[in-house]
């Protein structure tokens, strides 16, 4: 963990203009992932996990309001000249977006889709990129490639358009890919195959990835840390291991117990984490989730627990942590 | 696609016999006797009896119209009883002029509209997007022949740059021609650019908002690449639909233009022979002028389906 | 995601004009009096100290606006002003007459299309395709030619052409309507088709196509002004705008005023009546959320 990191969020902000004022997507966000490493960025509707992954990429809403730094490779993506940060997209930066039949363009052939960033990045001559963008059509798993680059995203399904969106993302050999809940809008038969796809080929290429989902489940076992964000905050980070040998904050624990499990005896009622997530434009003082964790106390609705570590890096933010039993057990 | 040009060619059939039918019927509206009133002055009763045979007036109505009919579909629509032409000679005669005039109208209309509706769609509701909104929606309640007489007054009266009703024809001189042909070019191709450009910015607007273009700005693309490729694709579909609506408009704005610019192109002879009444050019003219209007618009529809893919394989 | 999602076109609309123009600013105002002014004018013409719209005077031809004179004379000597206020009036005439048959047409057209279907809609809608297959003023001309020129010819001609799009635009709003819940909740009351068609949908479709009239007049006012420019609308010497625009043509180089000022007045008259009826279609747009 000693690497230099290839990413590092430094107590982001995102403001996005609303009629009723400012709404604070992401307040006081830091992160950091080093090379050929994965992060799983988990929340609910609303936790401004999007926005998040939006801010690194600079793609907000016009009018969104930044603050902090984001550093990549060293450099500040939020002073990055416009021509610097075209580089950097779809060439070291790359990007997967959540519903692939609105992703790609309905106009433009498959192929060309591929061979325009590879044109764009690697100067590759218009002949060249199409024979690239065939074989990466074939390392994502898409059968008679060539047939296929010559097709329409609407002659295709919705999970080999997705295969097709990664086969764009992986085109230019990215240092980060960003997948922003790249299996959501998907069947659930195709969900898992995705996911696997995007592991397999981050080893394979020692890329770092982020992986934005709203279900625990979907990191557990794929991705190498996790975050979870509330209200557009990091309740508790920690190496995936970690986090699910024990999660500290009680929101966590919620959306852990939301996810339903197939191991369970028929009939169990699911629990759903009771009230929703407070208003983002009207900000409280407290701890934005007290209003509906059960163990809430009342410093919890005066006081806003700081992201602070254990002594094993698991970080979380919580006055009243759930106790660790891993530790006690051993 | 070749299902799809079958099917758009089966609509054409019913709605070209009905047009022809149309034009048949309005030719009947005329209060009193055709050949009197086509004759004038020179009616004599025998000269009123060689018409009336000539145009087969004796019959029943409907045995005239499918007497007319099947000439029509023999290519012939009629022979002008005033100069001996037929109507497809004197049509073709003037339809070059009339072509240039439009294509003039379509290109300098799209050259305009199309950038403006791009530099608007980029930043809606800045200074410059409402300043080109409220131009276009000023231009919109301007009627053609009140341009053509501004820019007549303003350019040939004025300044003296260009000819104002001096026709050069291709033939004798390209330059010549093109000054001839400028100023009424110029005022079709002003009242044609604004809905061009309304349509086209509404468009990029939503197009703008896609996830595919979030997509392409994530690749790196250049700004120039993803407005004209990505976005202007997609977002042209309405417009194609639009400009050919709007050839009717402009069918309606060269007979304007052409009787203020003295072109010697189709909407003036169609105005001439209301004035010399001379009805069969009238007829024959309003027809093909009809059949070659829903024929572009058959065009456009194919072209519709040239620029979205979805429609080329037969989905929506 | 979908608090970000609508967080974020929320922003995005923040910047579109579109919702600028919810309320009715002064420039709405401006068109409506203007359009009040014209019509009082154009009413109450003969009431007026007008000079006589016909009156020749040989040796004042061509003047320049000046004291008997306001906006001073055509090339036959005729008062200018009082020409153009009893323009107004075969320009409004035609203008407001010919939108106004075509729209009681055309609604009940496209009512009935749009509530019944079936063949009576294919054969409504197969009529209007006829007449959209020409183009409009050629079609105009025609009937014109044909018919003879006078203004209730004009009247009639233009309000033929202009049933095809109100017929449209009448059923497009019957379809989006017919399905609504108060038509069902009409229907299972056992209300008879008279009773909804009356009560549930032409209220409801009355907005809308009253918006469409409006910009109606003003494609009605600049078609009857090509026509009579073209010397086949309002016959002369009866003042009409665009007649006069086409007699001060000829005068242009030395007396432009005699063309420009019908021209002005006309122009201001048709983007008044734009600028009122787009106004009140941005109000009663159902796709901006007017609810």
């Amino acid at each position: 963990m000693s690497e230099t990191p290839l990413l590092e969020i430094e107590d982001l902000a995102v403001a996005l203009p609303t009629e009723r004022g400012p709404l604070r997507a992401v307040s006081g966000v830091s992160l950091s992932l080093a090379p050929s490493r994965s992060l799983g960025i988990v929340g609910e509707s609303g936790s401004g996990k999007t926005m998040l992954a939006r801010a690194i990429l600079r793609l907000l809403p016009p009018g969104a309001r930044l603050a902090g730094a984001i550093r990549f490779d060293g450099r500040d993506l939020l002073r990055l000249s416009r021509r610097d940060l075209r580089r950097l997209r779809g060439r070291e930066l790359a990007a997967v977006f959540q519903d692939p039949m609105t992703s790609l363009n309905p106009v433009l052939s498959i192929g060309s889709q591929i061979a325009e960033a590879l044109t764009e990045h690697m100067g590759l001559a218009a002949r060249a990129a199409m024979a690239r963008a065939v074989a990466l059509l074939a390392e994502v798993g898409i059968p008679e490639p060539e047939r296929r680059a010559h097709q329409f995203p609407h002659q295709l399904s919705g999970g080999m358009r997705q295969r097709v969106a990664i086969a764009i993302a992986l085109s230019c050999e990215p240092r980060l890919l960003i997948a922003d809940e790249p299996t959501t809008a998907l069947d659930v038969t195709v969900q898992a195959q995705i996911l696997d796809l995007l592991a397999r080929e981050r080893q394979k290429r020692h890329m770092a990835m982020i992986l934005i989902t709203h279900d625990l489940g979907v990191v557990a076992g794929r991705t190498d840390d996790v975050a979870v964000m509330y209200a557009g905050r990091i309740v508790e980070r920690a190496s995936t291991r970690a986090l699910f040998r024990q999660m500290r904050s009680p929101y966590a624990e919620a959306l852990m117990a939301a996810i339903p499990r197939l191991d369970a005896p028929p009939h169990t009622r699911l629990s759903a984490i009771a009230g929703s997530p407070p208003d983002p434009t009207r900000p409280t003082p407290g701890c934005p989730f007290s209003p509906r964790c059960r163990y809430a106390r009342e410093r919890c609705r005066s006081e806003a627990p700081p992201l602070s570590a254990d002594s094993r890096d698991h970080h979380y933010a919580c006055w009243f942590p759930l106790p660790d039993r891993s530790r006690a057990e051993v | 696609m070749l299902g799809l040009i079958g099917r758009r060619l089966a609509y054409l059939v019913p709605v070209i016999l009905a047009v022809t039918a149309l034009t048949f019927l309005i030719a009947n509206l005329l209060p009193g006797d055709l050949a009197i009133v086509m004759l004038g002055d020179q009616a004599t009763p025998e000269n009123v009896a060689a018409l009336h045979k000539q145009l087969g007036l004796d019959l029943p109505l409907w045995q005239q119209y499918l007497h007319w009919l099947w000439g029509v579909l023999h290519g012939d629509f009629g022979t002008s009883h005033r100069t001996g032409q037929t109507v497809l000679n004197a049509i073709a005669g003037r339809l070059p002029v009339t072509l240039e005039l439009l294509i003039m109208a379509e290109l300098g209309g799209i050259l305009i509209g199309v950038p403006l509706a791009i530099l608007c769609a980029v930043r809606p509701g800045s200074a410059f997007d409402r300043t080109v909104a409220g131009i276009a929606f000023g231009s919109l309640s301007v009627p053609p022949f009140m341009l053509a007489i501004l820019l007549i007054f303003v350019f040939a009266l004025r300044l003296h740059l260009l000819p104002a009703t001096a026709y050069v024809p291709l033939s004798d001189s390209l330059l010549g021609n093109l000054r001839s042909m400028a100023l009424p070019g110029a005022t079709l191709a002003l009242l044609e650019w604004p809905t061009i450009m309304r349509v086209l910015r509404s468009d990029m607007i939503s197009t703008l908002q896609e996830d595919y273009i979030a997509m392409a700005r994530a690749k790196g693309l250049s700004p120039r690449r993803i407005l004209l490729v990505h976005a202007l694709k997609p977002s042209s579909l309405t417009l194609v639909t639009v400009i050919g609506l709007n050839i009717g408009r402009l069918i309606g704005g060269a007979v304007i233009t052409e009787s203020i610019f003295a072109l010697p192109g189709v909407g003036r002879l169609l105005l001439e022979s209301i004035y010399l009444r001379d009805f069969i050019i009238l007829q024959g003219g309003v027809l093909l002028v009809a059949i070659g209007f829903v024929l572009v618009n058959f065009l456009v529809d194919m072209l519709y389906a040239v620029l979205d893919p979805r429609i080329r394989h037969g989905r929506a | 995601m979908a608090a970000l999602d609508s967080a974020g076109k929320l922003a995005l609309e923040l910047e579109m004009p579109a919702r600028r123009r919810r309320r009715l600013g002064i420039v709405f105002w401006l068109a409506s009096s203007w359009i009040a002014l014209v019509v009082a004018l154009a009413i109450f013409a003969d009431l007026l100290p007008l000079a006589d719209p016909f009156a020749q005077a040989l040796l004042a031809r061509r003047a320049p606006p000046s004291a008997a004179h306001l906006l001073g004379t055509d090339a036959l000597g005729r008062d200018i002003l009082a020409r153009v206020i009893f323009g107004a009036r075969a320009s409004l005439e035609i203008g407001l007459l010919a939108p106004l048959a075509a729209t009681l047409v055309g609604t009940l057209l496209g009512m009935l299309s749009g509530y019944f279907r079936g063949r009576f809609e294919t054969f409504a809608i197969g009529t209007t395709d006829v007449l959209l297959a020409f183009p409009p003023l050629v079609l105009a001309l025609a009937i014109v030619a044909y018919l003879g020129q006078s203004v209730t010819n004009v009247i009639l001609v233009l309000a033929i052409l202009t049933v095809p799009a109100v017929t449209r635009v009448a059923r497009a709003a019957t379809l989006a309507i017919r399905e609504r819940e108060f038509v069902t909740a009409a229907r299972a009351l056992g209300a008879g088709h008279l009773r909804i068609l009356r009560r549930e949908i032409l209220p409801n479709i009355m907005l809308p196509l009253g918006a469409y009239f409006l910009v109606l007049v003003a494609v009605t006012v600049v078609v009857e002004g090509i026509l009579s420019f073209l010397g086949l609308g309002v016959p002369p010497p009866q003042p009409s705008w665009g007649g006069m625009i086409a007699e001060g043509r000829d005068s242009l180089d030395i007396a432009p005023h005699i063309a420009f000022i019908p021209a002005v007045a006309m122009f201001l008259t048709v983007l008044a009546f734009n600028l009122v009826g787009d106004s009140l279609r941005a109000i009663t747009d159902p796709r901006r959320g007017a609810s």
